[in-house]
């Protein structure tokens, strides 16, 4: 799913300045598991606006909505009505649902209330981490299920760099693994040590041409 | 003129390398000091590509000026700020100036130097960039283009023998002696079985390929543990940390030269490597003194 993170209150601030009538829009689907823009983190923000507003005597009315999925223009038609009410959006959806509330109602500023960071998965409460980029190309049948090109620190995709700390942790960080010592260790499970001795040439890094755009195939 | 490198590799018994770091800023004098005390007392100069992501002077840039001044420069190439069309780019221009020898990397991450919000290349890495460096070799672009004009690089790499695991950076060093590599440098080794070790690993994959161990002398207990929690791929042994410490007030440096001299002699003598390759960084100066004690000059 995608992983997002609140963006800081002050960063909020800023851009809901000039307004005094916004709706917090959240949704239903990745922000929600990840605790960044579901219906409870849009009543959380919603308070601390009002609070902070309030201490600086410029009230705000605040409304709050939240949708399965704002990345679905069905689905965000369903706020329309309170959108239409106020000046503003603060969305707490990823970029692809801020970006289609903004086409929907092109007239109003939305603004992001989440910094959208990366596809992965919770590794434990609380806790996500990257597993995927995204890249178009997927290599995970060379590398035992483990993608070298967002959990190596620099998508290496012919082993580790000189860099790996003891115990195999990665250069730039050790409270992560290396992905390459971890790929190991996973083929070296399986008894398919030989993938990770092949040489691989340089990726295609156009597989996806940008913006990217994928046609249905007709049934 | 000095000897190619390629053929210092084919004939001498012990090369020896150093690193030569660019500077910061355009003024050049302190590079070309350094040139000047060094050229003729090592086999090649070794120039590094925005060490330890730190931005500088670039390394064709102090290639250049080490071949006019008489001297045989190493171009290091990095896979962390460029993309293939630039690293070959930058690879016509270095062979065109007669820079022909090329040590290969994947480069520092970005996270560790002095513009860390910097965009990061790694569109090759260190394997493919050897590839890469054959196909130009033998007179083409990484496309399938021709190119005009002969290319004939010597290539080297680097390896960290002293890697925790290490399995997973043999396996690498496999494929960079598969794609073809003339000389591997290491990085700093501290403890002489591990490099025996990794020696003995090369050779039954390829005899031919020369083999330069690292040398960064250490010069306090301090240091020591600095660069074992920040220098990427550096492992300082306990036992040399605690024979720093009790190294009397104002004689580090002179203890650090003692000790790279000391091992530098043991590779030499007990055949263990085919040469040294030595990154004193900031006190490049003090090289010759290394060498004299190891019985270099």
């Amino acid at each position: 799913m995608i992983i997002a993170e609140r963006k800081p209150m002050d960063e909020i601030k800023r851009m809901l300045a000039p307004y005094k009538k916004v709706l917090v829009a959240g949704c239903g689907t990745c922000v929600t598991v990840c605790w960044a823009g579901g219906e409870k983190e849009v009543a959380i923000l919603a308070s601390q606006l009002r609070l902070a507003r309030s201490a600086e005597h410029n009230e705000i009315s605040i409304f709050e909505a939240s949708v399965e999925r704002q990345c679905e223009r069905e689905m965000v038609a369903e706020i329309k009505d309170k959108v239409t009410e106020v000046e503003a959006v603060i969305s707490l959806a990823c970029g692809a649902g801020v970006q289609t509330m903004s086409e929907m109602f092109e007239d109003k500023p939305v603004f992001p209330g989440v910094n959208t960071t990366f596809i992965g998965m919770p590794e434990k409460e609380g806790l996500w981490v990257e597993m995927c980029g995204a890249c178009g190309d997927c290599f995970l049948d060379r590398t035992g299920g483990i993608c070298p090109i967002v959990r190596c620190a620099k998508g290496l995709l012919n082993g580790p760099c000189g860099g790996t700390r003891k115990g195999g942790k990665c250069e730039i960080d050790p409270d992560k693994d290396c992905a390459w010592v971890l790929i190991y260790r996973r083929l070296e499970k399986q008894g398919r040590l030989d993938l990770m001795r092949n040489y691989y040439a340089p990726k295609n890094y156009r597989a996806v041409k940008r913006p990217g755009r994928i046609q249905a195939a007709k049934a | 003129m000095a000897t190619p490198f390629r053929k210092i590799l084919k004939t001498k018994d012990f090369v020896v390398t150093a690193e030569a770091a660019p500077v910061k800023g355009s003024n050049v004098s302190k590079a070309i000091e350094h040139i000047e005390l060094l050229k003729d007392k090592v086999d090649g100069l070794n120039v590094t590509d925005n060490q330890s992501s730190v931005m500088r002077y670039p390394s064709l840039g102090v290639c250049l000026l080490v071949k006019e001044h008489g001297g045989e420069p190493v171009l290091q190439v990095t896979c962390r700020d460029r993309n293939r069309l630039a690293i070959q780019a930058d690879l016509l221009f270095a062979y065109s100036r007669g820079v022909d020898n090329v040590l290969c990397l994947t480069g520092d991450s970005i996270d560790v130097g002095d513009h860390k919000e910097a965009k990061q290349v790694f569109d090759l890495d260190s394997v493919q960039l050897i590839h890469l460096i054959h196909t130009l070799n033998s007179g083409q672009d990484m496309a399938g283009n021709e190119l005009d004009g002969n290319i004939d690089f010597c290539i080297g790499t680097t390896a960290t023998p002293s890697a925790d695991p290490l399995e997973p950076q043999l396996i690498k060093v496999e494929k960079k002696l598969a794609a073809g590599v003339e000389f591997i440098q290491t990085q700093a080794v501290y403890e002489l079985d591990e490099l025996k070790r990794f020696v003995e690993f090369v050779r039954k994959m390829d005899d031919k390929v020369k083999i330069l161990g690292g040398i960064v002398p250490v010069i306090g207990a301090k240091m020591a543990a600095y660069m074992n929690d920040n220098v990427p791929g550096v492992f300082i042994p306990q036992h040399l940390i605690d024979e720093l410490a009790q190294t009397p007030k104002g004689t580090g440096v002179a203890k650090g030269i003692e000790i790279a001299a000391r091992m530098i002699r043991q590779m030499r003598e007990e055949k263990i490597c085919d040469g040294v390759h030595i990154m004193f960084i900031g006190r490049e100066e003090k090289v010759p003194d290394i060498l004299e004690a190891a019985g270099l000059l």
